[in-house]
């Protein structure tokens, strides 16, 4: 509270008119591209999930038909449910990954060099692109894709199993190779950051591998696990095109039926359901920055 | 203007017009004047081929720029942006949806000298005389207007034009022989628990819809007054049939997009689905036996063909006729038909394929040499016939037409909650 009386009153005290005008022409840059590319946009999507359309054309209008029909639809909460699906599951692979990985890559790789160069191994799928790196899973994972085909040479199975391609499987699967390096990295960076002598105190006081783990280095890695989380969960919120791939168009989440209405040309409705996924999207990562205030612990 | 036109038949027609030319100013003028002039074509990627606008530019001297896009975007560009094309190369469900908008102009039928060779299909309807006219937007229906300023469709043949027909086929479902092992023969077989989780239908809703409307009727649980113009009861209960089938795990996946489709023939995930005509080739062109199965139901059809912008007048107009006498006159067809699918004048094509490959595409037969494509990729060969039989045989037995349905964007939402279910 009283930092917040402080700078209301600081700058009024110490009022120079060449002073302001410094300060508004350096933060003019940022605030205009802001303006520009991020709120005008957003606006303007706003505004037009109002509009109305017909089969081929959107006109300005303001009406709440679009958002009727998708609360109205039971579609939608089923395929709100499945996007909110993917994105836990997801979200619990890729930490539970990503905590291992960078846990082995801070505190047991002694060497700076080696730290560094496993670190940069960690991002060689990422030299390809995202599309192709999801699609060579399709003939690995197929029917008569090396998955199976190995499965059976090793007499594991008899019959080749369906459910490893174009299903809910296949696409978790694709999230996580796709986004596990998103939840590394941050988690890499607060871990080396770490006081060294914080474990050695632990450990002096009689705590356990484990209990250091949990109780000090969990504790002092949140914000990067935090950081990594928003990363994960706002991808796959938003994604539309893995989901399409890797269940062979089979499953539905929020992303796939806003492109569905781009592609009929339904603006109005996919503007609507894009308003609806964004807000959701804050709600979430609100309630995450609850539980860790990221600019403190920074 | 029109003396424009004269001379330009002198050019492009020679001795024909030579008697008109001898009156009128040197054909010089036209000759100059039509190189600098270019027309601006759009439409979906099957006919919109590079090689088309290099042959015009040989041909007629005149330049045409070719973009392709996918049937969404074409509709709305020619619904919506009427100055930013020239001629508007699209299906006859489109020309329904887009007519009524004015964008378009229609055509003089006495300009277009091989009119009276056109096949019936796109002019009474009927293919020979004693044809049934199948459902859906047949392209008659939508082919004429009562006269240059006409916004309605006319029931008969009228000397006025909407599109000038150019492209055609018939669809059916593709199979693999090798993993089925017994014939197919009606459209019913995709639901066929038999091929659980290894069947498959195309995500595009206009035309998915009438693959599962001929799959609905062909299991004998609903009978349509009209396949390509359904009502909203006919539409939820067709749905509701495939909904089951999805959940009950009878699709191995949906495809979208021609490639999705060969990979799933090819790579053995489907061994029945919706397909196109050269999808089929270029599973077949792996070596693997993929058919276009002719069903006892009929085929699925579709045609497109090319329509003037409003806004086209004067000299380019006449360059845009002289293109479609040029479209009509055998080069294109010849072209299109070795694809495999049909032109609109098959005769004049004629002259333009060898005597194999007309036999094959057109007739039937078996080949007697190696079939390639126009880029010159193998497609059959000695033996080899065409699945499905000559052209009176696929073309007559067409059940429906692509359409759009005055119910289109009930559909569409139901497609929609189809795809999530």
């Amino acid at each position: 509270m009283s930092e917040g009386v402080s700078e209301a009153v600081a700058p009024k005290a110490a009022w120079r008119p060449g002073n302001d005008l410094t300060g508004w022409l350096q933060a003019a840059p940022l605030t205009l591209i802001l303006l520009a590319f991020l709120l005008a946009p957003i606006a303007m999507i706003v505004v037009v999930s109002f509009w109305g359309a017909t089969e081929f054309s959107i006109y300005p209008d303001f009406q709440f038909d679009n958002y009727a029909f998708l609360f109205g639809s039971e579609v939608t909460y089923r395929v709100f449910l499945a996007t909110f699906k993917y994105a836990f599951i997801t979200w619990a692979f890729t930490l539970a990954i990503g905590f291992t990985v960078a846990y082995f890559l801070a505190f047991h790789i002694r060497s700076q060099p080696i730290q560094i160069a496993l670190f940069l191994v960690c991002t060689i799928p990422f030299w390809t692109s995202n599309i192709i790196r999801m699609i060579s899973w399709i003939p690995f994972l197929g029917r008569n894709g090396i998955a199976n085909q190995t499965l059976i040479d090793w007499g594991l199975i008899d019959q080749p199993l369906e459910w490893l391609l174009y299903s809910d499987f296949s696409v978790i699967l694709a999230f996580v190779h796709l986004y596990t390096l998103f939840m590394v990295v941050p988690i890499f960076n607060t871990m080396v950051r770490i006081d060294r002598a914080l474990l050695e105190a632990a450990r002096d006081n009689g705590a356990s591998g484990l209990q250091t783990l949990v109780h000090v280095i969990l504790p002092l890695t949140k914000p990067g696990i935090m950081i990594g989380t928003i990363f994960v969960v706002t991808l796959v919120m938003g994604d539309f095109i893995t989901v399409r791939f890797m269940s062979g168009s089979q499953r539905a989440n929020v992303g796939r039926l806003i492109s569905n209405d781009i592609g009929l040309l339904q603006y109005p409705s996919a503007a609507a359901t894009a308003v609806v996924l964004l807000l959701t999207v804050l709600i979430v990562i609100g309630i995450l920055l609850r539980f860790v205030n990221i600019r403190k612990e920074l | 203007m029109s003396k424009m036109r004269y001379s330009r038949r002198m050019v492009l027609k020679g001795g024909v017009a030579t008697v008109a030319a001898t009156a009128l100013p040197a054909p010089m003028v036209w000759a100059q004047d039509i190189k600098n002039i270019t027309l601006r074509q759009f439409g979906t990627g099957v006919s919109n081929l590079n090689d088309v606008a290099k042959k015009v530019k040989e041909d007629l001297g005149f330049t045409l720029e070719m973009t392709a896009l996918d049937s969404d975007s074409v509709t709305q560009r020619a619904a919506t942006q009427p100055d930013s094309f020239d001629i508007a190369d699209i299906e006859y469900w489109i020309c329904k949806k887009v007519w009524p908008t004015g964008n378009l102009q229609a055509m003089d039928t006495s300009k277009i000298k091989n009119y009276d060779k056109i096949v019936g299909i796109f002019r009474s309807g009927k293919l020979t005389p004693e044809s049934v006219i199948a459902q859906g937007t047949a392209p008659h229906s939508v082919g004429f207007v009562d006269g240059p300023d006409g916004t309605s469709f006319a029931k008969e043949e009228t000397g006025w034009m909407t599109l000038i027909p150019t492209i055609y086929n018939a669809d059916t479902l593709g199979i693999r022989p090798d993993l089925i092992g017994r014939p197919i023969e009606s459209w019913a077989e995709l639901l066929n628990p038999e091929f659980k989780g290894k069947a498959s239908i195309l995500d595009i809703s206009s035309i998915g819809i009438m693959d599962m409307a001929m799959v609905c009727e062909a299991m004998g649980e609903i009978k349509y007054a009209d396949k390509g113009n359904m009502t909203r009861e006919e539409i939820d209960k067709t749905i509701g049939i495939f909904t089951e089938a999805k959940k009950a795990g009878q699709f191995r996946a949906f495809w979208k997009t021609f490639d999705e489709s060969v990979n799933l023939m090819a790579s053995g995930e489907v061994v029945i689905q919706s397909m196109w005509s050269p999808a089929i080739t270029a599973v077949k062109s792996r070596g693997i036996p993929c058919v276009y199965q002719p069903l006892k139901e009929g085929y699925r059809s579709w045609g497109g063909g090319i329509g003037l912008s409003k806004s086209l007048t004067g000299l380019p107009l006449d360059a845009a006729y002289e293109y479609i006498n040029w479209y009509l006159s055998g080069w294109v067809g010849g072209y299109l038909m070795r694809q495999g699918y049909y032109s609109a004048v098959p005769e004049t094509s004629k002259e333009f394929m060898t005597a194999d490959e007309w036999g094959y595409w057109f007739e039937g037969k078996a080949a007697t040499g190696d079939i390639t494509s126009p880029t010159g990729d193998k497609l059959a060969g000695a033996g080899d016939t065409r699945d499905g039989g000559d052209f009176y045989e696929r073309m007559g037995r067409v059940a429906c037409w692509n359409a759009v349905m005055d119910e289109n964007q009930y559909m569409v939402r139901k497609w929609n909650e189809f795809i999530a279910a």
